[in-house]
């Protein structure tokens, strides 16, 4: 049998596997989301039974799922979406920027690297919202301070995991790459950056991850818009339902930002293994 | 492809890493023809590695000069390149990415690195894995895409620091024998630095015995065979035990005062 032969056989074998794995992904998900509805439904089941507690049915799936129908109706999800988004993204994009580079230069600097790592470290295990009042202060509206926050809290995981994956990069790469002719941007381009892309969409992952997390508490402060002011608002106004609706809300798009950066780092790393 | 090899003159080279650290190697004085193989042999320690360094321009020597048809190196140049022990590809690229990636830093056209790169998996006989990735190939496999990406370039002088110690025999006897076929239908210049005598009398046109500390070259042995060698040979036997003896005798010198007789096992023999 020859290469193309076995390439074909092994085509047609990880095409089946493929479609025997996304089968097996797709009843976990919907499996797994199902009985995370069906205790949310008992549970509130149960509290409302009691008719003190009544108006805890409002908490429950079936009027948040419906309260999600009357907010998109009305616009609320879009604008909330848009605003929460908007600051999450200039947020992210600021510690991609100082983020990454920081990180090289902790990679790639032995005294730099020795001379950052206390400081780093300290400013790391802050809480993000304990620079909040200091944000307030020092910037001049509440989006700023939010977004500040956000650059706060995502930096550190772009800036070490960066350097954690620059020195992992073999340098007999450089001498074999400066032996072919590579000039200083092509070792940058060609050779760093695809080197370490793994260990820097994992940072932006993470990173993503503990900024979604801050954003929504940031936003229940000051600003009139967002997914935090969006689930304060409904709960000054006692709609309950509409409450969930925006939790439910920021639980997926957290899980599809989060899935999203898993497939680019499955389509960018060149680790094999386990994402 | 036409490509032909380079005069090689090193002229009384030196080289010591650092201003406090013992001289590596002194006086190193070679000269060679166009389309010569040079195999250099020696023990662990003796500054062949970091020779054939400076022959790539990696290094700077401390003194002395190295003189391809008259022109000092001074740097790298895709005129001369180095295949290391290891293949060290680049893993996020699929075997045609990393042989045209010399080619790409030199900002060639697409279509043209396609026809160079479909040539040279064609001399190393790696035409059906172009587009694998390198992490699926064996370790033989991924020493040929490293040859392939040596030999793209066109190269005057190939450079080979030790390149098939860590293969397998089977692969190692196939690959000594593409290697030096491919110099010689090519017509470059191959160095290469090896502790294996039978890869020596099965490569050279001239082995260079280094010894001592600092290294000095101690013999300049020809290595007068025909093509294709066969270890089997007689004619590749004699030789083999003429370079044993030298390489014993260099050793001897290099150790006097320390021992009275080099035993056999201090030549490192090829087991291929």
């Amino acid at each position: 049998m020859n290469q193309s032969a076995v390439n074909v056989e092994v085509n047609n074998y990880r095409v089946s596997d493929s479609l025997k794995y996304f089968g097996k992904g797709a009843t976990n998900f919907v499996g797994g989301l199902a009985i995370l509805f069906a205790l949310w439904w008992i549970g509130i089941y149960f509290m409302s039974a009691d008719p003190a507690r009544q108006h805890f049915a409002d908490f429950g799936p079936i009027p948040a799922i419906k309260a999600i129908g009357y907010a998109w109706e009305d616009g609320l999800v879009q604008s909330a979406v848009m605003s929460s988004g908007a600051r999450l993204g200039l947020g992210l994009l600021l510690a991609i920027s100082i983020g990454v580079p920081l990180g090289i230069l902790m990679g790639s600097s032995k005294k730099f690297r020795e001379l950052s790592n206390a400081p780093f470290q300290l400013l790391r295990m802050i809480s993000p919202l304990s620079w909040e009042p200091i944000a307030v202060i020092v910037f001049v509206t509440w989006d700023q301070a939010i977004v500040f926050l956000l650059v706060i809290a995502s930096l550190w995981p772009i800036a070490f995991a960066t350097a954690a994956g620059l020195s992992k990069v073999d340098p007999a790469w450089f001498k074999v790459a400066r032996n072919l002719g590579a000039k200083p941007r092509h070792i940058l381009t060609q050779i760093i950056i695809p080197a370490i892309a793994f260990d820097v969409l994992t940072g932006i992952r993470l990173a993503l991850g503990v900024a979604w997390i801050v954003l929504v508490p940031a936003e229940f402060l000051g600003v009139d818009s967002g997914l935090g002011y969006t689930i304060q608002d409904a709960r000054e106004t006692l709609q309950y339902d509409y409450l969930m609706a925006m939790v439910l809300i920021i639980g997926a798009i957290g899980y599809l930002l989060d899935s999203t950066c898993v497939f680019l780092i499955k389509r960018y790393s060149w680790t094999r293994g386990e994402v | 492809m036409s490509i032909r090899g380079v005069r090689i003159e090193i002229e009384d080279l030196t080289h010591r890493y650092t201003a406090r650290s013992p001289l590596t190697f002194e006086r190193v004085n070679v000269e060679a023809d166009p389309g010569e193989s040079l195999v250099i042999i020696g023990r662990s320690g003796c500054g062949k590695s970091t020779l054939l360094h400076i022959l790539a321009g990696l290094l700077s020597p401390t003194s002395g000069s190295v003189k391809l048809d008259d022109k000092v190196v001074e740097g790298t140049s895709s005129r001369w390149v180095m295949m290391f022990q290891a293949p060290h590809l680049f893993p996020w690229m699929k075997v045609r990415q990393n042989v045209g990636i010399g080619l790409q830093f030199a900002n060639w056209p697409e279509k043209k690195i396609r026809e160079r790169v479909d040539y040279a998996l064609g001399l190393v006989h790696l035409e059906d894995y172009a587009d694998n990735n390198v992490q699926d190939l064996s370790g033989g496999q991924q020493q040929r895409v490293a040859l392939a990406r040596s030999l793209v370039m066109e190269p005057e002088m190939l450079l080979l620091d030790e390149p098939f110690s860590a293969l397998d025999a089977f692969t190692r006897a196939s690959l000594q024998r593409d290697v030096r076929s491919i110099a010689k239908e090519l017509g470059f210049n191959l160095v290469m630095v090896t502790h294996d005598i039978d890869e020596a009398v099965l490569m050279a046109d001239r082995a260079l015995v280094m010894a001592g500390s600092p290294g000095k070259i101690m013999h300049d042995i020809r290595v007068d065979l025909p093509d294709p060698r066969d270890r089997e040979d007689q004619a590749v036997q004699a030789m083999r035990a003429q370079l044993m003896k030298t390489f014993h005798d260099a050793a001897h010198i290099q150790s006097n005062g320390l021992s009275t007789e080099v035993t056999e096992t201090a030549a490192v023999v090829g087991n291929t």
